[in-house]
């Protein structure tokens, strides 16, 4: 088996936050959909965002690797820093961005190709080197799916099962050897078992990576992450970040009114 | 299994030093990626292509209209009132031309208005899937049969059917009733699907609010979906209109080859696109009268069809405001 | 009709029976007029083949018979030469060879040449398909009574030699396999030209172009309008910068061949590129678009690059409904007339196009000429010649639908 090689510098260390936001406001159009966002996410770790419908959990989420440059209209005022460099500098490349962070999204969406090709393809146009066939299956294990695929790989992905799809995505995802991995609902269309499926996977490759993940399952969030963010809406229609603490300071002694009435059940 | 993978995979930790920050900083670069630039470059000159399209229509149309209202015989005052259009011997009255073309355009749009409003109501509000799934394809072959069959059409079946229905000696083998209404036939798909889209974009609801109050099908269908749709059925009439005024074969078959100051329709008379295929079908000479007086009836069609098409397009996203 | 339904909606039950009779009525006329489009294709595609075959009365100059034993179509070339300088005067020949050798053509050209110039059957009359099937035997006493020489026989003029044929002055002899040719030609330059030049578009507009930018608004506006363009304009267009302004490319002069003139197969196909041009962007615009965004999303968030996301994900998944967008544009290619008038498609031509720079005709354009002959044969071989325009524009459109099909299969 190959020796991993992580895509990007290793500039990891314990006390180092992989991602800084600093007075982050984004919009669309003249809507303000984030107000005023600070946050620090810990390498190594899964941190949870969660929040009401609408508060804009995705789109600080598809802030962390330029996601949201496609959308019209939209711009981001304040800093996303990558290992202490903005992301936002004009000098930096988004293609070269969503290399090191990549995204899983919220309805499995592989390509209509092979599984193979699935996985294949980011690590190809990458130029990631190395053996192609040793990739696909390093990646499959990875994202505990290759005993399940292994002797199919060339059929279509989209014959695959709902959370097999998720799986190949978080593989297709892995191939390009990012350092993030970025989840906007992973689960949401997937049932129990293979919700539990993804929760453990997220477990195993928190060792490797650092995950976010945009979550509406509140045991989801206290069952599989380190750190919560919970946001609001603010009377404006602007999503603040009320809390950011461990996912047991949370779940078990919020500071806010707001985020006790969340978790509780009593808003949203 | 699993576990094993996880031993290989542990990564180390390693103090931050500059040196891999600044390697981070030469990652996270932009690329300049030549490839890329030159493959938009080439896109975006496919899309400018339909920019030198019309500027190319709109110079050479105006500059050799202009040779023609530069010629000292040609006045425009007689262009727009007389009556004779000979270009070759001197007289330039359009008025022939525009009739002719007045007339085709009638009978065409009195035959595929009503019809073409008519199949879109049952097509929308009373087909059922499997009569659209018949009807439909059917109006699709309508639609794509060349004109030039439609004027032969026009020629051999429709003159001699109305030869024989209102006589021989009232109906000239070439005339504008004959070509108006197979050009109606020929529109007729066209203006049947545009109203039928503006129709079906009228939402459910509206429908359901009239038979909730307990209108028939055929009070919702003209009292409510109807007018909800009216802009949208306008802009399909004037698309249709347009259409119309550009045709040639048909006319060109059909409706006779000389310019013919008349408004009796079972007489022939040359249209405005009929006359353009006329003279242009010799080996036509350049830079003499006739040359330049199809550039000016081309630009007149052109300004024509064009206005037409603006505002139908206009009425089309009107609607498209009000249900999206 | 607003008379009628113009009582209140809410009125009393006691008006609803009538309110639903006059509903049917309408629900009638609605359908009848729907209808119409199937009774007008039928009556069109009738009428078409009514004239395309039928009896005909043929009188032969000089009776076969007397030129040899055997019909004449079977003789080998050798005979059928030796029969055409039988009968024909030295200068005649001499003019036969000098637009090619007589030992240089194919049998079927020489027998072709032996009943056009020696034979010489001329259909003194034809008769339409309803006429030839409802009144045979009056057809037959005046056959007798007026022709006395000649034969009455059926006659289909769509047949196997009208499509190998070329150009005739007789319509007895006359072909479409030059209108053919050109049309095929015609048809590889315009797609050649529009094809690369519409899809390119079509992706800059949906998948690169800022839509907030003006020049791109301008862009996508002036597609749609020139979309409704007449096709004349087009033609006037062609003929003033294909034909006229760009004369020393499209006659070929700039690359050294000489002897032709700008009213050229190029100059035609590229008028035809700019007509098909609209409908191609606009076409390929929607198969593009109908490309689920979340494929661009996963090929985006795996680092590609715009191109990549494009040529690997957006175009394979758009290309059976741009290809079907592309054979629908062709078709109305395939049968436009008037831009083919302007930029001096010949009417007479019996040579095939032997380069882009060639004088040509093409099918619409045959027909068109036929169309307007008053003769009633060049009705019959007008028609035989629409059928051949109709069956190529139906298996055109039935190639399109299997590759769709086919495509649609192959992605899962
Ligand atoms: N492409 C867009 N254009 C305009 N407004 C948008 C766009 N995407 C999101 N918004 C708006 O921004 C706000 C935040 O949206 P976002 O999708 O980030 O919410 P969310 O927290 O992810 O919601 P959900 O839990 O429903 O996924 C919403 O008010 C939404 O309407
Ligand atoms: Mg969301």
């Amino acid at each position: 088996m190959i020796n991993y090689e992580p895509n990007t510098p290793n500039l990891s260390d314990a006390n180092h936050n992989i991602l800084e936001v600093k007075n982050v406001s984004m919009y669309y159009g003249s809507f303000r959909a984030v107000k005023d966002l600070n946050l620090k996410i810990q390498p190594n770790k899964i941190t949870a965002i969660i929040g009401p419908s609408g508060c804009g959990k995705s789109t600080v989420l598809r802030a962390f690797n330029r996601m949201n440059d496609f959308v019209r209209g939209y711009h981001l005022e304040g800093e996303i820093c990558f290992h202490n460099q903005n992301l936002y500098a004009p000098e930096v490349d988004p293609v070269q961005v969503r290399k090191m962070i990549g995204m899983v999204f919220q309805k499995p969406n592989p390509f209509p190709k092979s599984i193979y090709e699935n996985v294949a393809w980011g690590a190809r146009i990458n130029g990631i080197p190395g053996n192609m066939d040793d990739i696909v299956e390093q990646t499959l294990r990875q994202a505990a799916l290759w005993d399940e695929v292994k002797d199919d790989l060339r059929k279509s992905a989209l014959a695959l099962s709902g959370g097999q799809q998720q799986r190949l995505c978080i593989a297709r995802a892995l191939a390009v050897k990012p350092e993030i991995i970025l989840m906007d609902e992973p689960c949401s269309a997937l049932d129990p078992i293979a919700t539990l499926k993804i929760e453990d996977l997220m477990r195993e490759l928190s060792v490797n990576y650092t995950i976010i993940i945009v979550t509406h399952n509140m045991q989801q969030a206290a069952r599989a992450s380190d750190y919560t963010a919970f946001f609001t809406m603010d009377p404006d229609r602007a999503g603040v970040m009320v809390e950011f603490d461990t996912t047991t300071n949370i779940f078990t002694n919020p500071h806010d009114k707001r985020t006790e009435d969340y978790i509780s059940g009593r808003f949203g | 299994m699993e576990h094993e993978i996880s031993k290989h995979l542990v990564r180390q930790t390693a103090p931050v030093v500059t040196s891999s920050q600044e390697a981070l900083a030469s990652k996270l670069r932009m690329r300049f990626r030549p490839g890329e630039t030159l493959i938009m470059g080439f896109l975006f000159v496919c899309g400018a292509i339909s920019i030198a399209t019309t500027l190319g229509i709109v110079f050479e149309l105006t500059k050799e209209s202009l040779l023609f209202f530069g010629k000292p015989e040609v006045k425009l005052i007689d262009f727009l009132t007389k009556t004779t259009w000979q270009p070759s011997i001197g007289n330039f009255g359009v008025l022939p031309l525009v009739t002719a073309t007045a007339m085709t355009t009638f009978f065409a749009m009195l035959i595929s208005l009503p019809l073409g409003l008519s199949a879109a109501i049952y097509l929308s509000e009373y087909a059922s899937q499997k009569a659209r799934g018949i009807l439909k394809p059917v109006l699709e072959i309508l639609a794509g049969i060349p004109t030039v069959v439609y004027g032969y059409f026009a020629l051999t079946f429709m003159t001699p059917l109305l030869r024989l229905i209102l006589g021989k000696e009232n109906v000239q083998i070439y005339n504008t009733l004959s070509a108006g209404l197979v050009m109606g036939i020929m529109i007729l798909p066209l203006v049947c699907s545009m109203s039928e889209d503006a129709l079906s974009a009228v939402p459910r609801s509206l429908r359901e609010a009239a038979y909730g109050l307990g209108a028939t099908r055929l009070e919702t269908a003209v009292r409510v979906v109807v007018p909800a749709a009216f802009s949208g059925i306008i802009a399909a009439f004037i698309i249709g209109i347009s259409r119309a005024v550009g045709e040639t074969m048909i006319v060109a078959v059909a409706a006779g080859s000389g310019p013919n100051f008349t408004f009796n329709p079972l007489k022939a008379a040359e249209t405005m696109t009929g006359y353009i295929a006329r003279i242009s079908g010799g080996d036509l000479a350049y830079d003499t009268p006739d040359y330049n007086s199809i550039f000016a009836i081309g630009l007149m069609l052109f300004v024509i069809t064009l206005s037409l098409n603006i505002l139908s397009r206009r009425l089309v996203s009107r609607f498209r405001e009000v249900y999206e | 009709m607003n008379n009628a339904i113009d009582n209140n909606i809410f009125a009393n039950p006691g008006n609803l029976p009538k309110r639903h009779q006059i509903g049917k009525i309408w629900s009638t006329i609605f359908f009848a007029s729907t209808t119409i489009g199937i009774v007008a294709l039928t009556v069109l595609l009738l009428s078409i083949i009514n004239q395309a075959m039928g009896l005909v009365i043929i009188e032969n100059k000089i009776d076969p018979m007397t030129l040899a034993e055997r019909p004449l179509e079977e003789l080998p070339k050798e005979e059928l030469i030796s029969i055409l300088q039988a009968n024909l005067s030295k200068n005649r020949i001499k003019t036969i060879e000098k637009e090619k050798p007589l030992d240089a053509r194919s049998q079927i050209d020489i027998y072709g040449l032996v009943m056009e110039r020696v034979v010489q059957p001329t259909v003194v009359k034809s008769y339409t398909l309803t006429q030839s099937l409802l009144s045979r035997s009056q057809i037959e006493r005046e056959a007798v009574e007026k022709y006395p020489n000649a034969k009455i026989e059926f006659r289909s003029w769509i047949n196997f030699t009208f499509l190998k044929k070329t150009m005739s002055s007789k319509p007895e002899l006359a072909g479409v396999s030059t209108a053919l040719m050109g049309s095929l030609y015609l048809i590889a330059i315009t797609i050649a030209v529009a094809f690369p030049i519409g899809v390119g578009a079509a992706i800059y507009l949906e998948e690169y172009a800022n839509k907030d930018n003006r020049i791109n608004k301008i862009i996508q506006t002036n597609i749609d309008n020139l979309a409704g363009v007449p096709s004349i304009v087009y033609g006037i267009l062609g003929l003033a910068i294909f034909v006229r302004t760009l004369e020393t490319i499209t006659s070929g002069a700039a690359f050294g061949i000489e002897g032709n003139n700008g009213r050229s197969i190029l100059s035609a196909g590229l008028t035809m590129a700019l007509l098909i041009l609209p409908i191609l962007i606009i076409n390929a615009q929607e198969a593009i678009r109908a490309v689920p965004d979340s494929l661009r999303q996963a090929a985006f968030g795996l680092g590609a690059t715009k191109w990549q996301t494009v040529w690997y994900h957006v175009l394979p998944n758009a290309l059976p409904g741009i290809l079907t967008g592309t054979i629908l544009a062709i078709s109305r290619a395939i049968g436009e007339t008037a831009p083919l008038i302007l930029v001096g498609a010949s009417t007479y031509i019996t040579t095939n196009p032997s380069s882009p720079f060639s004088k040509f005709t093409a099918l619409p354009i045959q027909i068109y000429n036929w169309t307007t002959r008053p003769q009633d044969t060049f009705r019959n071989i007008a028609a035989a010649a629409i059928i051949v325009l109709l069956i190529s524009l139906l298996s055109l459109n039935a190639v399109a639908i299997l590759m769709r099909n086919r495509f649609s299969r192959q992605r899962l």
